[in-house]
């Protein structure tokens, strides 16, 4: 099966530096508050509007069972679903980490705790080569990146994504320069700096250093440079598409009845709603409802007090909340988040600091996965929705660990040993052990 | 009152290329009518058709989002900087 390029569908764009655009299905960048339409280029809000540019495709049409085939044959990565994604069709044979399908872990201790029949499924992205899910929107970005000819690679970061993007860069040689907030846990920022970028924390908030760099961006001093999540945001975003995917494949090609995602800018979320709506529309599962329910730490939860006050338009807020990670105050996709909790029958939820340890706990005690604690956040979410009776037991679920505890181990710092005793069995016995 | 606008670069059509240009006004909103008087077309770009900021742009004013201020009706005192932003996001 072909799959057109948009060399092939659409008039050849004009934006980026670099040579021709090939992105494989990705025909145009399309502005999601006002429809414009724009070239595929290193643009990520619409000259009209402000409103922000998302990538329009001309998706691999035909047999269903020929392209679940041509997946199903692919590599164990995100690659599998190049079909699908802006990216060149031989992206697999780039240097990069090659991120993605990661273990759909099925949490049968978990779900008896909380009284769910339905089936529960964690997904657990904590298993990327960086050890969270941004890899996957960086491996996007990175193609975007060398399409457009940028050969330093940036970002703004709560942490994760700074990792992901400097190990990202160096698998690919290219350049890379992030920038964090200053105050970040102290793995995440090891980790940012031990792939040999340039590491910048800015005394600020994460929007703080959001803004900065939008204001980079517009200086000769950012010339050819890629924010993954700004100027190269339209292809970025898309990354998480893959999540969708496979958790519908991992199910044997099947929607799951709910899912519980973290929301810090939303982006997740509404490309997750937007995989899906894919899925079904290539024929490759079954058309069926779905509910997906956001998930936010009470320190920063725009979206969920937008929610619970049933407006439609989101009211930043200064985040306080351990779950640094979502603590972005001011959610770029917060407005979308809340069109798909009520399109779907879904909702916005939030749970307390002490909420998310305490469901850090519960899923490592129940499953043996350690999750940061934005899967704290997920996880939290899922149990007092159970209790309030919004989600469903007797259905399918599955909810999103998207980091490795390990980044945040301050969250669960009175964690130790249950007793330190003399190297004898009768300081064993006295510690109460035998 | 006059202040500094820094312009993004998707704006920058409507100021021959500058990135920051000068305006007046002792409001964001005089401000904006201000810049609209000297690059037409601007105005909206920045608001919607009831006159309200649109809602994916931020406006700072002294790194101050007007957002948590008094949004077009915030102060612009004289020297003061304002920054528009398109709005992006980091995270989940």
């Amino acid at each position: 099966m072909a799959v057109q390029t948009a060399a092939s569908a659409a008039p050849a764009p004009t934006a980026g530096p670099g040579p021709a655009v090939d992105l494989g299905p990705a025909v145009a960048l399309s502005c999601r508050e006002c429809g414009a339409r724009a070239p595929l280029g290193p643009s990520f809000a619409c000259t009209e509007c402000f409103g922000p540019l998302e990538v329009a495709y001309d998706l691999p049409g035909g047999d269903p069972e020929e392209l679940r085939r041509r997946i199903e044959s692919g590599p164990t990565s995100i690659w599998r679903y190049a079909p699908l994604l802006p990216v060149p069709a031989d992206a697999a044979s780039h240097p990069g980490l090659h991120p993605g399908w990661t273990r759909l872990v099925r949490a049968d201790n978990l779900a008896a705790e909380l009284g769910i029949t339905g089936g529960l499924h964690v997904k657990d992205d904590s298993g990327n080569p960086t050890h969270s899910f941004k890899d996957r929107v960086v491996a996007i970005a990175v193609e975007a990146a060398r399409t457009f000819g940028f050969t330093t690679l940036s970002c703004s970061s709560t942490g994760n994504l700074a990792g992901a993007v400097g190990a990202a860069a160096a698998r690919a040689g290219l350049r890379s320069c992030v920038f964090i907030p200053h105050d970040l846990e102290a793995g995440k920022v090891v980790m940012a700096a031990v792939y040999g970028g340039e590491l910048v924390a800015i005394e600020g908030s994460y929007d703080d250093v959001n803004r900065f760099c939008s204001e980079l961006i517009g200086d000769p001093a950012g010339e050819g440079w890629g924010f993954v999540n700004v100027n190269l945001r339209p292809y970025y975003a898309e990354g998480s598409k893959t999540l969708a995917y496979e958790i519908c494949e991992q199910l044997g090609w099947r929607i799951p009845d709910q899912l519980v995602v973290p929301v810090a800018s939303g982006s997740q979320l509404t490309k997750i709603d937007k995989g899906l709506r894919e899925l079904i529309a290539l024929g490759l599962v079954e058309d069926r409802p779905y509910r997906i329910f956001a998930a936010q730490a009470t320190g920063c939860s725009p979206v969920a007090a937008a929610y619970k006050a049933g407006h439609d338009v989101v009211r930043p807020v200064r985040p306080d909340t351990i779950a640094k990670s979502l603590a972005i105050g001011n959610p770029a996709d917060g407005p979308y988040v809340l069109d798909i909790a009520r399109r779907t029958g879904g909702a916005v939820e939030d749970v307390s600091d002490a909420e998310v340890v305490d469901a850090i706990r519960l899923l490592a005690r129940t499953e043996g996965v350690f999750a940061e604690t934005a899967g704290g956040v997920t996880v939290g979410v899922l149990r007092k929705l159970l209790e309030q009776g919004v989600l469903d037991p007797a259905a399918e679920t599955v909810v999103l660990n998207t980091g490795d505890g390990l980044k945040t181990l301050d969250a669960v710092a009175g964690s130790g040993p249950t007793a330190t005793i003399r190297p004898t069995l009768a300081s064993f016995r006295e510690a109460g052990l035998a | 009152m006059s202040v500094n606008v820094r312009i993004p670069t998707i704006l920058r059509t409507y100021t021959g290329g500058a990135a920051e240009v000068t305006a007046e006004g002792a409001t964001l909103a005089e401000v904006v009518e201000d810049l609209e008087a000297n690059h037409t077309g601007i105005r909206a770009r920045l608001l919607d058709d009831a006159g309200k900021l649109r809602r994916f742009v931020n406006v700072y004013v002294n790194d101050d989002d007007v957002r948590f201020a008094d949004g077009l009706g915030t102060a612009t005192p004289d020297g003061a900087g304002v920054s528009i932003i398109p709005a992006v996001a980091g995270g989940c």
